[in-house]
This record gives C-alpha cells, sequence and structure tokens, in this order.
C-alpha cells in the first residue's frame, strides 16, 4: 500500500475567507420539499458539497444537513433564503458551535493475494467493519467525520478502490442545544 | 394546524369548492383563459354572479391584469388558466408579479391525477416550472386538500413579504367530492413572519439619525406594499432630511414636495444620486439595494456611511450592501415606533449641518439634469409626460412599459400618491402596460388611467385591446413612437459603437387604424403643437378607450445615466455628449 507522504487527515485547502459549514434543516415532510431547497441552491449558485434528508421521529418533519463551502456573507445569504421558503421551519448552523459530524461509506475494495492481510489492517485501523467478504472483494463500512472517510480513502492504493458509496454528513448540536420545532 | 370552521357545507365538488373559496375571500375579479383542464371550474363560474370572471385574450394578459388590479388596490390579484401552454403563458406574468412582491393567487388546471408524469395532453410540470418564480406553490392532489390550500395560499400571498402563489388543481380533483368546511384562520409553524421590529435597533438607528451631519432617506417598494406613506410622510417632515425613491418607491413620499429629491438609481436625478453617495448616515426603508440603484458596489462602499435598513425580508439586508443597523418588520410599525421615540429628541438634530448639506443639494439641483431642448420642432418625449402630468392634474392612474418611455415617465410624471405608478421593475417585462392598465381600472373603476408605453412594447400584449372593448375600459394609451427599442438603441449608441443591432421597428402597424379596427378610438400626433390639445381631447372621453400616437425625437437618450459597473456620481449628463 503506498500512502501519501503527508498525513491522510490533513484538509484539503479552501479559499481564503472560504469555510465549509454544515446546515441543519427542519422542514415539513411534504411532497417537493427537497426539490425546493435543491432548486434554491442552484438557481442561487450555492455550492452543495453534500445533502442528506430522512423524516425525524415526528413523521410530520423532515430533516436535512447540507454541507455547503462559502463565504460568511454567502452563508449568511443561504440561511436567510432557507428560511424564507414557506416549508422550513427552522435553520442551525451547526459550524457555529461544538457538534458532532458523522457520515457512512460503504467501499468495496480489491482485496487479492498479500493485499488482503494489508486491507484487514487498514479497515481495523479506521475502526470499520468488513460487511461481505469474496475471494477477491471486500466491502467495507466505515463511519466517522467527512475528513476520517476523505482519509481512508486517501491511505488507500487508488487501484484497489472498486466502488464507494457515501451517504453525506449528518449533524447535530453538542451538549443540551436541541433542533426542534 | 389552526382551524375555526366559518364556512361549511355538505357534499360539494372541487370546482364548487374552489368558486365558494374566492367568494369566501371577497374576490372580485378572476382575469383567465379557459381551457380543458378547467372546464369544471368555469362551469361553476357560470353558475354564479359574485365572482365576476374576465376574460383576456393570451394567458400573460391575465397575469399582468391581476397584477395591476393588485398594485392599483390593497387586494390579492386572482387569475385562472388552464393547464400546460395557459400555464407556461402565464409564467411570465407570475415572474413579473414574484420580482415586484405582488399579492396573487394564481390558479391553474392541471391533468388529471392518475395521468401527471405521463406526458398527458396538455400537461407540464407545473410546480417545477414555477418553483423558482413564487412565493409558494402547491399541488391538490386530494379534494380534501383544496379549501384549506385556497386558504393558505391567500394568507401566505398577502402577510410578510407579499408574493404570488400558485395553486394547481388536476382535473378529477375538480369532479371529486367531499364535505366543504372554509378555514376562518391558519396557523403555519414554518411561517410566521415578523411585523414588530426590535426596540432596540430602533433605539439605535435613533441615535444615528439624531447624530447624522449629511442624512439620506431612501424608499423603495416596500413603502408603497405596506401601505405605509403616511407615516414615511411625517417621518420624513419632522426631520427635515431629504428623501428620494426608487421606481418601484415613486409616489410613497410626495413627489411636489421641496424635501423630495427625485428619483435615484440608473436614470434617477444627479441630486438624488450625488446625496445618495456623498450621505453619511443611510436610512434605508422598504428597499432592496438593488444593482440599478447602487451602481458599482465597491464604488458606493468607497464612502464611509452608517446605513439603517428596515424591511419585512431578512434576507434582503445586508444582501449586496452591508448595513450598520437592520430592523426586520412590518414597515408601517416599525416607523411609528421610530417615530413615538423620536418625539421630544428632535432638538438633537444638528440643524446647521442640515442646512449645509442642504445647501449643497441646492448646487447639484442646479445642474438641471432633467432638461431638454424645448425648441425642437420634433416631439420630444419628456414634452408629452410633462403635458400628460398637466392635463391629467397629477391624479391619474399611470401604467407603464419597458424602456426609455418608462424612465421619462418615471422622471417627469410626480406622483404624489402610493399606487398609482404601476409598472414591471424588477422584471422589466415589456408588454405589461395594457393589461396591467385594465386591472388598475377594474380596482378603480371610473377613474383616469393612462398606459405610457413605446411602439415596440405595446405590440406584446396588444390581443388586450379587444379585452378593453368587451369590458369597457377606457384606457389612454400613450404610445411615445420613435420606431426604435429605445432603451436598446441608446446602449447601442454608447456602448456598441451605433450598431444598431436588431433595434429598429420595421413594419410598424397604422396604430390608428388598428385601434379603430379594434372598435377604440386612435389618433396621431406629429407636431409639439397638437400633443396638449391631443391629450385634452383624449382624456375628455371617458367613455372610449384612446390609442394617441405620438412620433416622437428618434434620437433622444434617457440622462443622466449611470454606465454599467460604474459608481452612482459618475452619471452621463446630456451637456457630457
Amino acid at each position: 500500500m503506498n500512502a501519501p507522504a503527508a498525513s491522510p487527515y490533513t484538509l484539503p485547502a479552501v479559499e481564503a475567507g472560504r469555510m465549509r459549514h454544515i446546515i441543519s434543516i427542519l422542514l415539513e415532510n411534504e411532497a417537493g420539499a427537497l426539490s425546493r431547497v435543491a432548486g434554491l441552491f442552484s438557481a442561487r449558485g450555492y455550492n452543495i458539497e453534500s445533502l442528506t434528508v430522512a423524516p425525524t421521529e415526528d413523521a410530520s418533519l423532515s430533516r436535512m444537513t447540507i454541507v455547503t463551502i462559502g463565504s460568511d456573507n454567502v452563508i449568511e445569504q443561504i440561511t436567510k433564503q432557507l428560511n424564507k421558503l414557506i416549508e422550513v421551519v427552522k435553520v442551525v448552523d451547526l459550524s457555529e458551535a461544538a457538534h458532532i459530524e458523522r457520515e457512512l461509506m460503504l467501499i468495496k475494495v480489491r482485496a487479492t493475494g498479500k493485499d488482503r492481510e494489508e486491507m484487514k489492517r487498514m479497515a481495523d485501523i479506521f475502526r470499520g467493519r468488513i460487511l461481505d467478504v469474496t475471494e477477491t472483494t471486500y466491502t467495507i463500512e466505515l463511519t466517522g467525520t467527512g475528513a476520517k472517510l476523505d482519509a481512508f480513502i486517501e491511505a488507500l492504493d487508488k487501484t484497489a478502490i472498486l466502488e464507494t458509496v457515501r451517504t453525506g454528513a449528518s449533524g447535530i448540536a453538542r451538549g443540551e442545544r436541541v433542533l426542534r420545532v | 394546524m389552526d382551524i375555526g370552521v366559518k364556512l361549511a357545507a355538505p357534499e360539494l365538488t372541487g370546482a364548487e369548492i374552489v368558486i365558494r373559496c374566492l367568494q369566501a375571500e371577497g374576490v372580485e375579479y378572476v382575469f383567465g383563459y379557459p381551457g380543458g383542464a378547467v372546464l369544471f371550474i368555469y362551469d361553476e363560474l357560470f353558475k354564479q354572479d359574485k365572482v365576476k370572471h374576465i376574460l383576456v385574450r393570451h394567458e400573460q394578459g391575465a397575469t399582468h391584469a391581476a397584477d395591476g388590479y393588485s398594485r392599483a388596490s390593497e387586494k390579492v390579484g386572482v387569475a385562472l388558466v388552464t393547464s400546460g401552454p395557459g400555464v407556461t403563458n402565464a409564467v411570465t406574468g407570475i415572474a413579473t408579479a414574484y420580482m415586484d412582491s405582488v399579492p396573487m393567487v394564481i390558479i391553474t388546471g392541471q391533468v388529471p391525477t392518475h395521468a401527471i408524469g405521463l406526458d398527458a395532453f396538455q400537461e407540464v410540470d407545473t410546480v417545477g416550472i414555477t418553483r423558482p418564480c413564487v412565493k409558494h406553490n402547491f399541488l391538490v392532489k386530494d379534494v380534501r386538500d383544496l379549501a384549506f390550500t385556497i386558504k393558505k395560499a391567500f394568507h401566505i400571498a398577502q402577510t410578510g413579504r407579499p408574493g404570488p402563489v400558485l395553486v394547481d388543481i388536476p382535473k378529477d380533483v375538480t369532479t371529486a367530492v367531499c364535505r366543504f368546511e372554509y378555514p376562518e384562520t391558519v396557523a403555519m409553524r414554518s411561517y410566521n413572519p415578523t411585523v414588530k421590529g426590535h426596540p432596540g435597533q430602533i433605539k439605535k438607528a435613533l441615535q444615528l439619525l439624531l447624530e447624522a451631519k449629511r442624512p439620506m432617506v431612501y424608499t423603495g417598494g416596500g413603502v408603497v406594499l405596506s401601505g405605509a406613506a403616511a407615516q414615511l410622510a411625517k417621518l420624513v417632515k419632522l426631520l427635515g432630511f431629504p428623501c428620494t425613491n426608487t421606481l418601484m418607491g415613486l409616489g410613497g413620499f410626495p413627489a411636489t414636495d421641496p424635501l423630495f429629491l427625485g428619483m435615484l438609481g440608473m436614470h434617477g436625478t444627479y441630486q438624488a444620486n450625488m446625496a445618495m453617495q456623498h450621505c453619511d448616515v443611510l436610512l434605508a426603508i422598504g428597499a432592496r439595494f438593488d444593482d440599478r440603484v447602487i451602481g458599482n458596489p465597491a464604488h458606493f462602499g468607497q464612502v464611509p456611511r452608517k446605513i439603517i435598513h428596515i424591511d419585512i425580508d431578512p434576507s434582503s439586508i445586508s444582501k449586496r450592501v452591508k448595513v450598520d443597523v437592520p430592523i426586520v418588520g412590518n414597515v408601517p410599525e416599525v416607523l411609528e415606533d421610530l417615530l413615538k421615540q423620536l418625539e421630544g429628541q428632535l432638538h438633537k438634530i444638528d440643524q446647521q449641518g442640515l442646512a449645509a448639506w442642504w445647501a449643497q443639494i441646492e448646487l447639484w439641483k442646479a445642474k438641471d439634469c432633467l432638461r431638454y431642448d424645448r425648441g425642437s420642432r420634433i416631439i420630444k418625449p419628456q414634452f408629452v409626460i410633462e403635458k400628460l402630468y398637466e392635463v391629467t392634474g397629477g391624479d391619474a392612474f399611470v401604467t407603464s412599459d419597458v424602456g426609455q418611455h418608462q424612465m421619462w415617465a418615471a422622471q417627469f410624471y410626480k406622483f404624489d400618491r402610493p399606487r398609482r405608478w404601476i409598472n414591471s421593475g424588477g422584471l422589466g417585462t415589456m408588454g405589461f402596460g395594457l393589461p396591467a392598465a385594465m386591472g388598475v381600472y377594474l380596482a378603480n373603476p371610473g377613474s383616469t388611467v393612462a398606459c405610457v408605453t413605446g411602439e415596440s412594447s405595446i405590440q406584446m400584449c396588444l390581443q388586450e385591446l379587444s379585452t378593453c372593448k368587451q369590458y369597457r375600459l377606457p384606457i389612454k394609451i400613450v404610445n411615445l413612437n420613435n420606431r426604435y427599442m429605445g432603451m436598446v438603441r441608446q446602449w447601442q449608441e454608447f456602448f456598441h459603437g451605433n450598431r444598431y443591432s436588431e433595434s429598429y421597428m420595421d413594419a410598424l402597424p397604422d396604430f390608428v387604424r388598428l385601434a379603430e379596427g379594434y372598435g377604440h378610438q386612435g389618433m396621431l400626433i406629429d407636431k409639439p403643437a397638437d400633443v396638449e390639445p391631443a391629450l385634452r381631447e383624449a382624456f375628455a372621453r371617458k367613455n372610449d378607450l384612446v390609442f394617441m400616437d405620438f412620433i416622437t425625437d428618434q434620437t433622444e437618450n434617457v440622462y443622466p445615466m449611470i454606465p454599467g459597473g460604474k459608481g452612482i456620481s459618475e452619471m452621463i449628463l446630456a451637456e457630457d455628449l
């Protein structure tokens, strides 16, 4: 396995003034709500790094998490434009305070011959779980921050990766702060 | 959700429910055009007479007419169109209303629910197509949701920052039957616009205003939409500060008041733009720092100033220009609170500083930036507007299309009252003027309504002359005919080396015969001495639509002008060229 010289945990460089933000949105679970948010971002030229959405414990509400990169001005506009949408109940920029970010990745890798042992070791180091095994492949489940998942991919030999599928980040505030109606 | 039931009935069809809802909302006129998907709704319209239908000749006309109706009254404009091409024809009018924040409800037919997504006849993804140009839209898939959806639509349209709301109703929903209950109130947990301004912010704002040496009040469409003209006039007169309006805000402050500096922006007056650039405290009310007003933002930011911004929409605040004291709230309420806090503090105003500021403004006014050649033997378009103002006593409803004529109407017709100046500012839609005038007249029957237009714009919705005949709408069309798309020609002259690419209006019709062909009166005026007599004769005809074709000077340009990318103090003036 040829790992790059720098630590795989080094974050990619971001343009000066533009920061990565995790925005958490509580919205009415109505048809078209996802389209509306996606449409807003594309119409106004905002960047979507990743987007994930699912109903909450209250089936009438959905929770959406969007990872976006932008300057402070742009993030302020994004938050305001989201609040303007009729179905959006509440918007929180999790990046403003301590929060937990988690993402899930399923990755299918070539694991043949002497690389098999090394691949298992890599999975263990990153605390991933091997969910599927064939003579030539492993399918590994990995959870963690986006940076950890990026690092795992970086750490592997590119030719070993057959397929990756990621969910996009979900986030929740630390401590007693709660996003609810 | 909070529901109180006022109107209830046993089983009704979806179509009957639509009509009952419109009646419950006090809708007087629906502007529309029938089609397959809305046949059942039209059937129910026919069977009653509380809600009157105005048949237009193109769905764009329906939406512009509903728009004009709303702008000239304080009501929600209502349009009804069919699916597919009906919707796509209406999109221009919907986007026009969206850009100018006009409260409207548009009811559209849709193919039956079981046919949606199967490329049915006259099917389009209405909700998808209109999503970016409405305040909100709904697709009603179940007749039991219909009444509540319409109630929500009217609520959303006219609260907070107003805007068009579309309700898409599949044909089978109009025949399905259910019990009818019209909710008395509607409460939405996800939608609660802020009405009252934060008292701490208002206090900060007052502080800045009292310390100002070169203050400026800049107001826009928000003052007109929220009905805050009285509070604004009181505030400005108490403070004695200079005041300017945007294109959308004209009439929000009396134009004949000595404190008024004229419109500001790309074609605003010299004094308004200079004062805007050089002020040290700026009070922005119901305006959004649009690119037509601010010019180059970097240039605007070069002069250090404190900005107070009062607006109902938080997303408009600090969007293009960072402000120091944002106040989110409904403009009349915020101004009332500001006036209350102002009591007993007026003596703190630096009267000497203010006098020096006014002296500077008078010097800028002396430039007489709107002057034009009054000795010309060809009719000057500015002259026509000045005479229009005189002949109508400054009190008419004036709608406009888009281009040079629009700018001259804004510069030369002095609007003292709000909701008199009706034009498409945000989207700049050619074709708006005539259908909007229809809505304006129906909202104010018996009043004087003038449509200032150009020979290019008027051809876009010309077919509505037939609607005017059918419903006896005595609009006075003031056509400033320079045989060119004037504003395009001006830009081509200034910035494209006089290459008039496709801006010449060839093959123009004989407008007089055209108007007569539609059953109206036409007049051709080509001498300056005939302008006033023609206007007097036309406006004396209270019951006729009169099409006045003024042959105007092709070489006239709109001055002042802020070229694209330049700062607002870098105006081109008539004398420069």
